[in-house]
């Protein structure tokens, strides 16, 4: 108030949008640069580095890249048209979707339980442990995990072949058989994510107001009452946007997970736990052009910008408070 | 917390809301399993590191080895040229990246928190976009390699980590409800210009929202490896979690220093390699899992507040 009463120019709102560039405008905007300046260089470059594949790169000698990236030849989609074409290309689009969907569900499913469970364990203390317990996880980098997977599924000196042995059974060679898995990748990506959801979820829902929950129970709700018409109710604004965000990465997929846990994805699994990101890296990796390891990557991109706009356009439609745009 | 503070009678509500006793005894010992799962396989994987190679020949990879044996960690010890040249690598990749990331990330969320600037709406599509399109991965490691000049420098580890639109948004949230704009208008009669507001006035009073993004930052530079794989073939540039990547493939990545008398070859087949690989995985873990419990409060506190529309 008091500053309106100095300054009124800067405190108008009609007035502001047409007032004059000033000092603190220039100081603000010296503040930002730097930031500004990383975007440029990090997010917009890359995207104008999209071109590449659009192109048949080619090197040119004594030339730097950039001179040999505008002289070499246009092939307009003739790069998404191989990547599209690949015969691997619907093995990958299937791994990558359908590991995302069975994520989100359990995603959602299990940490929420799990939330809504501790809440009501009696002891705080016992609860602040498991909690810190099984947020630790989400500290450890993919290739720490790796080793970890590798301790228990080593197949000479693994734990679990230990195991299935002492039992007397057969010996499973778990790098190179493929049908674990689909169970293997997704226990491991849980293992990792559960115990920060769940905290996630349950700061939410220690926030909701206690008061409702003696209302109901006044009124004589059980605890499953409880659940479903107070604490589901009062998380949908937050599972929506975990929701949003996720399918929005429905095209990419979590590159560690794939790639380390697996061993970088050995041949015998290439079926079942290649992804656009591992197919990506490796061709990267290898002697594939880059115009077409380009494409591959411009592709998912584009795929998730629009699955990003879709999800929040549908949000929208149905809340339009919980969209994030 | 909270529950201190009610009154009795409200107590009692509560204690009638209870869950019964059978239940929450079911509850714990689920809480406990799944507690017990996220932790075991750090002691296993250490019980490995110190298990003799002798016991990992003749039972395996063991709770309870045969014998004990200190080997992998002397080994570390004689190769420590390597490792601590690593260590080196990953501390001052964290350090510095966690500075830069900071300064860039609550600058710009100062400069999006003031609702007179003029550039407000420019800068914050600059930051919003990114978040839903992106060049990808090749576009990222064509431009850094090939036009950024940002292969084999430590430049590559740090940078491209360092700034995310989704801790700006936090930063930016944080810093537009909680800093009153009546602080902020009475600096600037009194004379001060946005940077030394910024400085004296702004920062001080934000630490909550400094530790969580500062947080995020140290774990992410600690725990990758990704930046390395792409941007690093100078031995001298390795760090913790890429030569732990490496070894994966060839142990002799680290073996280079034979003691006297011994030749390369000899030494490397007498390392005892099993528990070498878990030794370092563990001397990754262990500052991690020491530091944590203190800071895990500021990552719930940030996803929280990113999660606030700005």
């Amino acid at each position: 108030m008091m500053g309106k009463a100095q300054k009124p120019v800067v405190n108008t709102g009609a007035l502001r949008k047409r007032s004059k560039w000033t000092r603190d405008d220039a100081e603000l905007a010296l503040l930002g640069l730097p930031a500004f300046a990383w975007f440029v260089l990090f997010s917009y470059l890359p995207m104008f580095g999209l071109i590449i594949a659009f192109k048949k790169y080619q090197i040119f000698p004594r030339q730097s890249f950039l001179a040999n990236l505008l002289q070499s030849k246009w092939v307009g989609f003739d790069n998404f048209k191989f990547f599209l074409g690949n015969n691997t290309f619907g093995m990958l689009l299937r791994n990558t979707v359908l590991y995302n969907l069975v994520f989100i569900a359990l995603g959602i499913v299990i940490p929420v339980s799990l939330a809504m469970m501790i809440n009501e364990l009696y002891s705080r203390r016992k609860s602040k442990v498991y909690q810190t317990m099984m947020f630790f996880p989400h500290f450890l980098s993919w290739v720490v995990v790796s080793y970890f997977v590798y301790a228990f599924l080593n197949p000479d000196k693994g734990l679990l072949n230990n195991i299935i042995l002492s039992m007397g059974g057969q010996k499973v060679m778990w790098y190179s058989e493929a049908k674990y898995w689909p169970f293997i990748l997704v226990f491991m990506s849980q293992w990792k994510g559960t115990g920060y959801s769940m905290v996630v979820y349950l700061a939410s829902i220690t926030g909701i107001d206690n008061s409702l929950y003696e209302a109901a129970m006044l009124d004589g709700a059980s605890k499953w009452q409880q659940a479903k018409y107070i604490t589901l109710p009062m998380l949908k604004t937050i599972l929506i946007v975990m929701f949003i965000m996720n399918v929005g990465k429905i095209f990419y997929s979590d590159f560690g997970l794939f790639w380390q846990v697996t061993q970088g994805v050995p041949n015998s699994l290439h079926n079942v736990a290649s992804t656009f990101d591992t197919f990506i890296y490796s061709a990267l990796q290898g002697s594939t052009p880059i115009g077409r390891t380009a494409a591959a990557s411009m592709f998912q991109s584009v795929c998730c910008c629009m699955t990003i706009l879709l999800a929040n356009f549908i949000v929208s439609k149905i809340d339009p408070d919980s969209a994030i745009i | 917390m909270a529950r201190t503070k009610t009154s009795d009678t409200m107590l009692d509500s509560m204690k009638m809301n209870r869950i019964r006793p059978g239940t929450n005894t079911g509850f714990n010992v689920l809480f406990i399993i799944l507690a017990a799962a996220a932790i075991i396989p750090v002691i296993f994987v250490f019980m490995i590191s110190i298990s003799s190679e002798e016991s990992i020949r003749l039972i395996g990879y063991s709770f309870v080895p045969q014998s004990l044996s200190g080997s992998a960690y002397q080994f570390l010890w004689n190769e420590r040229a390597t490792i601590l040249q690593a260590l080196f690598i990953s501390v001052s990749v964290t350090v510095v990246g966690t500075l830069i990331g900071l300064a860039l990330t609550t600058t710009m969320g100062y400069a999006l928190s003031r609702p007179t600037f003029k550039l407000k709406g420019f800068y914050t599509w600059v930051v919003f976009i990114p978040m839903i399109f992106n060049g990808g991965m090749v576009a990222s490691y064509v431009v850094n390699a090939n036009i950024l000049g940002l292969k084999n420098t430590i430049w590559a580890l740090i940078l491209p980590l360092a700034v995310s639109s989704f801790n700006i948004i936090i930063c930016k949230t944080f810093f537009r409800s909680t800093i009153p704009d009546s602080i902020i208008e009475s600096a600037k009669i009194d004379g001060a210009n946005q940077l030394r507001i910024f400085g004296t006035i702004v920062l001080p009073i934000s630490k909550p929202v400094l530790a969580t993004i500062g947080l995020f930052l140290t774990f992410g530079y600690w725990n990758d490896w990704f930046q390395s794989s792409l941007y690093i073939t100078d031995s001298k540039l390795v760090s913790l979690q890429a030569l732990l990547n490496n070894m994966m493939k060839s142990l002799d990545y680290i073996a280079n220093n034979p003691s006297a008398g011994v030749s390369l070859q000899q030494y490397r087949n007498q390392m005892p390699s099993e528990s070498v690989r878990m030794a370092i995985a563990i001397v990754i873990v262990v500052p991690i899992a020491c530091a944590y419990p203190f800071f895990q409060k500021y990552f719930i506190s940030g996803l929280t507040i990113g999660a606030v529309k700005g």
